[in-house]
Formats: structure tokens, sequence, C-alpha cells
């Protein structure tokens, strides 16, 4: 760990440094609170975690498409650059496809450790039901992850062999990660991008697919009224453009010297956030409006929930303060000039969408669907109130940390993108 | 492939205890293996999906389902602890429940109750869910079924299904199999797996279902009241409400109840076609 800080002191100067040290304490102070969730999962399995029968997806599912939405989002800015030719983002192209590997990355592990046998996963490969919405969401990201490593290694290819000759730890890593290839002609590095171009283009409907189809595995829940809407998908996917985008706004400030280098890039990018901000904001509102106008009592219930229940702080607060209404008048008033005021906007679209994506999981089932039925029982297990155990706070605790750990080491070790023309 | 009759003889013979299944298995396993490559990667969950594709088309076709009787139920809830005596469900898992306020308020002071089974639905919006087809419609009688061998435990089957009959076993247990009583030991019939339980083996980590007490089958795939292999709840209604029977069979009494009086299904709208009517 010393060494790591050390590494990190020798990169930058003082104020710089001062704020990588405390993200890389952040991280790891993370993992650290978060190894007690990650013991108690293995340990105990769901004994201590507080979903039950009634809500029966809780914090980690919401961890989920939260991370999921990241990543597709973040892949969706990196094909701005490799497919649709706006080489004013080439340069974050490379920091787009990490951001989209490391978010998928959490994702598939959050998603892991709220299955009831982890040690079954691979059933989804071997018997995959394809009337199932979560079958083809686990297949098309499956391909999406592969499309992805692909992409990445292409991305670096001609940087890592390059490199590969200095006698350093990051010279004997890059030798490893080159697995073998040496050719760093121009001949190579232009196949290299037509490849990129390729697997670019495939991955656009990919993850388009994938994660309006996390959305469609909510939406088609027709007995969950709060998810059954064909908004659902769309709202998906916008969702995950402004988190993805507000994200890298943020990412390419801080990575690697960004602030200097990608000053202009942030800004643009803040104004295509701003914009799909806004875009986001006009479908839910239309979700709610419409369904308060019908005022069926099962489609008003989440909803209801969402902005009057015991959580309301989560959308009033988070989601709508901190996510939406704060960083709009950030990007909307002079401020949204500032390379550095536009990450700070950023920095809280993204952590405001993580309201969103909780009071998508939670109000959709925390509603009885037969009135009486905890009454009945009696069991915490059977009960429509739920706020995340201990255990749940941790393990996802781990997960951020880990995130925050590998954009760490991203940071240190991946080449730095070189300037575009 | 031989698959089904082994497992018809399987399902025939009560007297096997889980082991000799298990060796059984095996050596099925060891037969097939030349025939599907990877079989005994395959293994989780063929039970359950060979019983179902054995009995499809040989026999009569049934269509299990429920009469409850609303006007006859007292409320004393024996059907909940019957079935939690047969199954030996977990606290926290409860394939049926009695609710007492579905109606409220009531213009009368009467008081209402209502059993909740599943309702093995003619179109189970779970069965769809189901990433890896674990849970499905048996062809030859209908019940909704659970293969705990193949269920990764996502609960998505849980959100899909609107009535509530999904449970998800959190490993929890009453006192005397947490102290590790003689009845710790008392293994489930369910399914006829006779499975034990024990920390983070199936059924913990699964979801759980209602099945109407299937194991209570003949090799016929018949109850018979009589016999006393009859769903534990049923058998139990102290009001006689419960009435269950083959909703095809015009001599069965949920066919004639259903004929004499007006019966109500929940949420039709949705379009699940429950098998479990209510009469008012």
């Amino acid at each position: 760990m010393t060494g790591i800080t050390n590494t990190v002191k020798s990169f930058e100067g003082s104020e710089a440094s001062a704020l990588k040290r405390l993200f890389w304490m952040t991280g790891i102070a993370l993992m650290l609170l978060g190894s007690y969730g990650l013991y108690d999962r293995m340990a105990h399995g769901h004994i201590h975690a507080n979903y039950g029968s009634i809500v029966t997806w809780g914090l980690w599912v919401a961890a989920y498409i939260y991370f999921i939405g990241l990543s597709a989002g973040a892949f969706l800015v990196s094909s701005l650059a490799y497919v649709f030719n706006m080489h004013q983002f080439e340069r974050i192209g490379r920091l787009a496809v990490l951001t989209a590997l490391v978010t998928l990355l959490l994702a598939l592990l959050s998603i892991f450790f709220d299955l009831g046998h982890m040690g079954r996963s691979w059933h989804v490969m071997a018997f995959p039901n394809f009337r199932s919405p979560m079958a083809w969401m686990i297949w098309l990201y499956s391909a999406y992850m592969v499309l992805l490593i692909v992409e990445m290694w292409l991305l670096l290819r001609h940087d890592l062999v390059s490199g590969s000759s200095e006698p350093t730890l990051r010279g004997r890593l890059y030798r490893l990660l080159s697995l073998g290839s040496r050719d760093t002609s121009a001949k190579s590095a232009a196949r290299d991008r037509r490849i990129v171009r390729v697997l670019a283009t495939v991955g656009v409907p990919l993850a388009v697919m994938f994660n309006g189809g996390v959305g469609a595995l909510f939406g088609s829940v027709a007995a969950r009224p709060h998810w059954h809407s064909g908004l659902f998908p769309i709202l998906f996917l916008l969702s995950a453009l402004v988190s993805g985008g507000a994200l890298l706004t943020l990412a390419a400030t801080v990575f690697q010297d960004g602030l200097t280098r990608n000053r202009d890039t942030v800004v643009v990018l803040g104004r295509l956030v701003l914009a799909l901000l806004l875009l986001d904001v006009l479908i839910q509102v239309s979700e709610f409006l419409i369904a308060f106008r019908g005022g069926i009592p099962g489609h008003v219930a989440g909803l209801q929930l969402v902005i009057s229940g015991p959580y309301w702080w989560v959308f009033w607060l988070w989601q709508v303060a901190i996510g939406t209404a704060i960083p709009l008048l950030i990007l909307l008033l002079p401020t949204g000039k500032d390379a550095r005021w536009v990450a700070f906007a950023g920095l809280l679209i993204a952590a405001g969408l993580f309201g969103l994506r909780l009071n998508i999981v939670i109000p959709g089932l925390a509603v009885e669907e037969i009135r009486g039925l905890g009454e009945a029982i009696g069991s915490m297990r059977v009960n429509a109130h739920y706020f995340p155990s201990l255990g749940e706070w941790s393990l996802t605790a781990l997960i951020v940390g880990l995130g925050l750990v590998l954009f760490g080491l991203g940071e240190l070790f991946l080449p730095r993108q070189k300037e575009v023309a | 492939m031989n698959r089904p009759t082994v497992e018809d003889q399987l399902e025939r013979d009560p007297s096997l205890s889980p082991m000799e299944r298990r060796e059984m298995l095996a050596l099925l396993g060891k037969w097939v293996g030349a025939a599907v490559a990877g079989a005994g990667v395959f293994r989780a969950g063929e039970a359950l999906a060979q019983q179902s594709e054995a009995a499809a088309g040989t026999k009569r076709k049934r269509r299990y389902g429920m009469v409850i009787d609303t006007r006859r139920c007292v409320g004393c809830r024996a059907c909940v602890i019957a079935c939690k005596a047969e199954n030996k469900t977990p606290p926290g898992v409860y394939y049926t429940v009695v609710f007492d306020h579905v109606i409220e308020p009531r213009i009368d002071d009467k008081p209402l109750f209502m059993t909740k089974p599943c309702f093995h639905c003619e179109h189970p919006p779970c069965v769809d869910v189901c990433p890896v087809s674990a849970t499905f419609k048996r062809e030859q009688d209908g019940i909704v079924v659970v293969d705990y061998d193949r269920c990764i435990g996502c609960r998505y089957c849980m959100t899909a299904c609107p009535y509530s009959a999904r449970w998800f076993d959190f490993d929890e247990n009453y006192a005397p199999v947490e102290e590790n009583t003689a009845y710790a030991s008392v293994p489930s019939p369910e399914y006829r797996q006779f499975r034990r339980r024990a920390k983070g083996r199936s059924p913990v980590g699964n979801v759980r279902k209602c099945h109407f007490c299937l194991h209570l089958q003949d090799e016929n795939g018949e109850y018979n009241k009589a016999e006393g292999r009859w769903p534990a709840c049923a058998k139990t209604c102290t009001g006689h409400a419960i009435h269950f029977g083959d909703l095809l069979d015009p001599a069965s009494d949920v066919h004639r109840l259903l004929r004499e009086r007006v019966a109500v299904r929940l949420k039709e709208e949705l379009g699940t076609e429950p098998n479990v009517f209510y009469l008012l």
C-alpha cells in the first residue's frame, strides 16, 4: 500500500497528490469495511440480509442495475469516437471503455452475491430459457463483456507493445498484457483501429439491447404495476446514458492529468449529459403524470411510496435535489463552461442516479400483492418494509471500493492516451 | 434415451431411500454419458423435468385445482400448520396463508377469511421468467413445480407472481431443527426427494412453493382422499372449506361446485387463469 502511495506521490504535484491519496484511501477503506459483508455473505448466506418474500430484491439488485447502466452508458459515449467519428471524444475513448469494463465487473459481482446459489451461475449458460428476459439479458451482456475485453485490448495493444521494453514493473506488466504481440508498425495500428471500429459498431446495438433488456426484465413483469410500463426500457437506456456520461465527465477530469488535457472535451460532454438528463426527467415526469391522473390504486401505490413513503428523502433529496436540480443548475449557469464544475455536476448526477435505481427496485416490490399478507404471517421475511442490513451495505461498499481501486490501478498503469490531431 | 423409464421406476418405488436414488442416478449418469456429451455436468435438474416428460402424453391429462368456500372457512389456520407439518417448511416459508382482511371494510360485520395456496395458473408468469427453466408447469397435471437442483435463487419468479405464492428459503430454522433434536433429521417428502435440511444445501437458497403435495400421488398421478393421500391443507380443513380435485373430471367435487355455485378467481385481468377458485 505504501508502495502505491509513493508511486502516486511521484506522479503529480502536491495538491493533486493529496486528492489522489484521498481517492485511494477511500477505495481501500471501503474495501476494508466491505470485507465484513463478504465474510457474512460467504459464511452465512442470505440469513442476515433484510430482503424477504415481499421485497424480494434489495440493495444488491439496485446496485446491479446501477452499475450495468453506468457500463452501457460509458460504452455508448465511447462509440461517439469510434463509431460516429466525433474525434473530440477520442481522447477519452479508452477511458470510456475502461469505465464500461470496470462497472460491468462491479455489476456482475453485485448480482452474483445476490443469487441463492452462486455456484450454479453457470446454469444460465447451460439451461437458458429464452422466454425469460433475464436469460436474454445474461446472454447479451456476456457477449458484450467479451467484446469489451477484446476492444480494450486492441485499443491498448500498440502502447503495451511499445512500453513492454521498459525494465520497470510497468514494462513487465505490459509485456504480460501484450499477449506476445510484438508488432508496433503503423500498419498494425491501423488494423487495430479498423477492428475496433467494427467491434464498437457491433457494440452499440448490443449495449442498447442489453440495457434496454434490463429495463424489459422489469417492465414486462405484469404483476408489478410500478414496473409494468412501456417506458421502462427507454427509461433504463436514458438513465444509463446520463449516469455513464456523468461519470465520464468526472473520470475524464481526474484521470491521468485529465483537467489540463481534456478540459474542452469535458465541457462538451457536460452539454451532452445536460440534454440527456432533461430527456430522462421528461420520461419520468410523464410516468408520474399518467399514473396519477389515471389514479388506479395499484399503479399509484409504488409512486406514492417513492414521493411520500418512508423513503421520501431518497427521491426528494437524493434523486431530485442532488441528482437532478443542483447539477442542472450547474450545467445551465456559466459554471457549465468550467470543466471542474462540470465534473462536480457529473459526480452529483452519477451519485443521484443511484437513488433512481433504488426507487425502481424497492417501491415496485414493497406493495403487498394481496392485502394483509404481512399481517397474516408476522415474519420479518414477510414484510413490505425494507431497509438494507449491515451486511448488505457492507458488501456494496466492498464492490464500490473495488471499483475505486480498479480505477486507481488503471490510472497508474494504463498507457496515457496519445494526443490526437 | 431410456431415462424416462428409469425415472418412472424410481417414482413407482417409494421404498427407495434417497441414497439409493442417488446411486441409481449416478448409474443412470454413466449410461447416458455415452449419448450426451458432458452428461455429468448436466445432471443438475434432470429428475423433475424427466418425471414431467415421462408422464406427458402417455397418461390421461389432469388439471388439479381447488375450490375454496370462504363461507365455510372459520380462519383456524389448521391448513397452514398441516402444510408445515407435511412439507417441513422453515420459518418464513408458507405454502398456504390465511388472510383475514382481504375485503375491508365490509358493510356487514361478518369476517371473511381467505386461505391462499399457489394457484397453479394455466398461464403461470413465474414459469416464463425463470432464466434456467427451473420452475415449470407439469404436462400431466398442471402442477407448477420448482427443480431445487437447477434453481439458482435469483428470485425473479417471486417478482413475477401476482399472488405472492413463492417464498425464498433463507436458511432459517425452527428451534427443534436449530437445536438438532430428533425432528431435525426428518426429511421433507417434497417431490419424493426426501431432503434433510443442511446449511447451504437445496432447498436452502431456493425459491419454494406449494405443489399440491404431489408426493402423495400414486404411480398413475392420482390422489386418494380415503387413503389420506390428499393435499395436507384440504385433508385437515376443519370447516371443509378447501375442496381439491381434478377440474377436468365431471365427477369431482371441484367440478360439481363450479357447476353449482358462482366462483371467482383473483386478478382475472392479468390473464393468468388460476386453477384455484373462491366461492363467496
